[in-house]
């Protein structure tokens, strides 16, 4: 079974190799992509399963005991991520295939596609600071390209100002990196969550502060998001819902993670819960003065993180289930209607607003697809953004945070009011002129998506008690450091 | 020594900082390079300084170097010249595409800063 640990890194790096031997073969680039994603899919399941029944799997790389070697590791918190993750890169690289042709998706993207799928599974599953530095990076490189599908001005404009932000927050993980290794003399996240107690802690709050800065930039925090409503909408709909869907939600997998594991002693919560709020209200005033269907989406995902932000400010059982819960919805509903508003811009060349319009008539598989995520994301009951948001709601009251849910809520309700935007311009209106029909392929996709939504609400129960049970996990460190190092603590 | 590597560091981030603020593609680039160049001489402070090589033959030596913080500066330098290269394939592609090497402001942003002057016009007429 640890067999499964590194596959699902190595797996999808050999297949970005073969489909750059298999050439202009169409039908072998995208045999080996879906396979290769497939696989990681699957083997997230096998893994998140193992973890949950109790037996956690863990891989020391090359046979280094912990401290010395890297390490691989694959709890429940990393395995609900990395399978919902894996699910919807293998959807919207369904959507891609049945893109490929129509947009300027070219025959490089099934390799630039498998490498991010690489990044982003080892930036989920590794236990170690500088590997996750590289996974980082595989990832972010695949983005970087990605987003250059097409080289017109707006599409290096957006790229450059991408690229050298996320440039220099990885020079500061490098600043982190160098910091810890000096204070502790160890990387190991597992040794590390045992050495950083004895840190002096003014040393400590400092690491911590420089580490939320540096995935703060990653997650698009208040306030340095500004790069991400700038770069997403430009890109081809499958790489701007991936994006939107998977990046800034590693981030706060990571953010999550090294504040829990690394500085749990010093609790700094309530600095968290501003910068949640904050986040949560400059994204979604963002999102309502915008005028184009990509552009409002974007600025929401700003404003969402902020809710996952929150739970993480709780630093409670109950909150961090409640982020993990919100983490699962979010992924899948952002994904589901980057691929909507892609649809609709395949069909009419535009996302603008005031440009489209009557589509409720016209199409009404986008309405029926797009009104389920958009009450979702609002947290219209009974969707699932609902039960995600019960939960922080609940603890938020639990812990007399009414601030900060009072904030949540007036956000909530902004969202409903942006999304009623998209509705208003998209499907109600006089209608417009379509330019082409979307190819079955990507309303197949947008469906599973969309259905993979639904499921999350009606399991709800069942995905609760297990965001429950991987949040009790991480919310005791040396639960992790017992797993990775053995018997010690 | 280790004073002065330190100042060294301090300075490139100084002067990067410096250079990435500027509106110039060419010096953003230039100064993306200092600031990871400082990052790298942080991780190699980080080690224990020069001390017999790390390569075990025979008998173990009592003052080994650490050998990880070159190992990590080894693939960050890589990782950030791979960047670097692309960028620079960026920005000669802005230049052909607008003839100029300054980062312009985003189109939408434009447009809507646009609407707000829009808006606020009628008031400083009345």
């Amino acid at each position: 079974m640890s067999w499964l640990l590194p596959a699902v890194v190595a797996v999808p790096v050999l297949g970005a190799g073969f489909t750059v031997v298999a050439g202009r073969r169409l039908l072998v680039q995208r045999v080996i992509a879906v396979s290769g994603v497939g696989f990681v899919l699957v083997a997230a399941i096998a893994l998140l399963i193992s973890a949950d029944s109790g037996s956690a799997q863990v891989t020391q790389v090359g046979g280094w005991a912990a401290p010395a070697g890297v390490t691989l590791v694959a709890d429940r918190f990393a395995g609900i991520v990395l399978t919902v993750s894996a699910a919807m890169l293998f959807a919207v690289l369904i959507y891609a295939m049945a893109q490929l042709g129509r947009d300027a998706l070219d025959w490089w993207f099934h390799t630039k596609y498998l490498v991010l799928t690489a990044g982003v599974a080892l930036s989920l599953v590794t236990g170690d600071l500088f590997n996750l530095f590289v996974g980082f990076e595989i990832m972010l490189i695949a983005s970087y390209v990605l987003l250059t599908v097409k080289t017109g001005p707006d599409e290096v404009r957006a790229t450059m100002s991408y690229v050298v932000i996320n440039l220099v927050a990885s020079a500061l993980f490098l600043l982190v990196i160098a910091f810890v290794y000096t204070t502790t003399g160890t990387l190991n996240l597992a040794d590390l969550s045992v050495k950083m107690a004895e840190v002096d802690p003014a040393v400590r709050s400092g690491l911590s502060m420089l580490t939320l800065v540096v995935f703060g930039i990653k997650a698009a925090l208040f306030p340095l998001f500004m790069w991400l409503p700038d770069s997403y909408p430009t890109a081809p709909t499958p790489v701007t819902a991936i994006f939107a869907g998977l990046l800034t939600k590693v981030g706060v997998f990571v953010i999550i993670r090294t504040q829990t594991l690394l500085f749990s002693q010093d609790e700094p919560s309530t600095l968290l819960l501003f910068v949640a709020g904050a986040t949560m209200t400059v994204g979604v005033l963002g999102a309502i003065a915008q005028n184009d269907v990509k552009r409002i989406l974007s600025f929401h995902i700003v404003s969402q993180i902020g809710y996952m932000i929150m739970g993480l400010g709780f630093l409670s059982v109950a909150g961090l289930a409640a982020a993990i819960l919100y983490i699962t919805h979010h992924i899948v509903v952002k994904t589901g209607l980057f691929l909507v508003g892609g649809l609709v811009e395949a069909e009419h060349g535009t996302g603008a607003l005031d440009r489209i319009g009557g589509l409720l008539h016209r199409r009404p598989v986008l309405a029926a697809m797009f009104l389920p995520l958009a009450l979702s994301l609002a947290g219209i009951p009974p969707f699932s953004g609902f039960v995600a948001k019960l939960a922080l709601i609940q603890e938020g009251l639990a812990l007399d945070r009414g601030m900060i849910v009072a904030v949540s809520l007036a956000v909530s309700l902004l969202t409903l009011f942006s999304m009623t935007k998209i509705w208003g311009g998209v499907f109600w209106g006089e209608q417009s002129k379509a330019e082409a029909k979307a190819a079955p392929g990507m309303v197949a996709a947008t469906v599973l998506v969309v259905g993979l939504s639904l499921a999350v609400a009606v399991l709800a129960g069942p995905i609760a008690d297990l965001a429950a049970r991987a949040a009790g996990d991480i919310v005791d460190p040396s639960i992790y450091a017992r797993l990775v190092l053995g018997v010690q603590p | 020594m280790s004073l002065i590597t330190l100042a060294v560091a301090a300075i490139l981030f100084a002067v990067g900082t410096y250079l990435i603020l500027q509106r110039m593609l060419s010096r953003v680039i230039i100064g993306l390079g200092l600031i990871s160049h400082g990052a790298n001489l942080l991780i190699m402070l980080a080690g224990t300084g020069p001390a017999t090589p790390p390569v075990v033959t025979g008998e173990i030596a009592p003052t080994v170097a650490d050998p990880l913080p070159q190992a990590m500066v080894l693939t960050a330098i890589v990782i950030t010249f791979g960047i670097t290269a692309f960028l620079l394939a960026l920005a000669l592609r802005s230049y052909l595409l607008t003839g100029t090497d300054a980062v312009e402001d985003d189109i939408e942003d434009r447009r809507i800063g646009r609407l707000d002057r829009a808006d606020e016009e009628p008031e400083v007429a009345a």
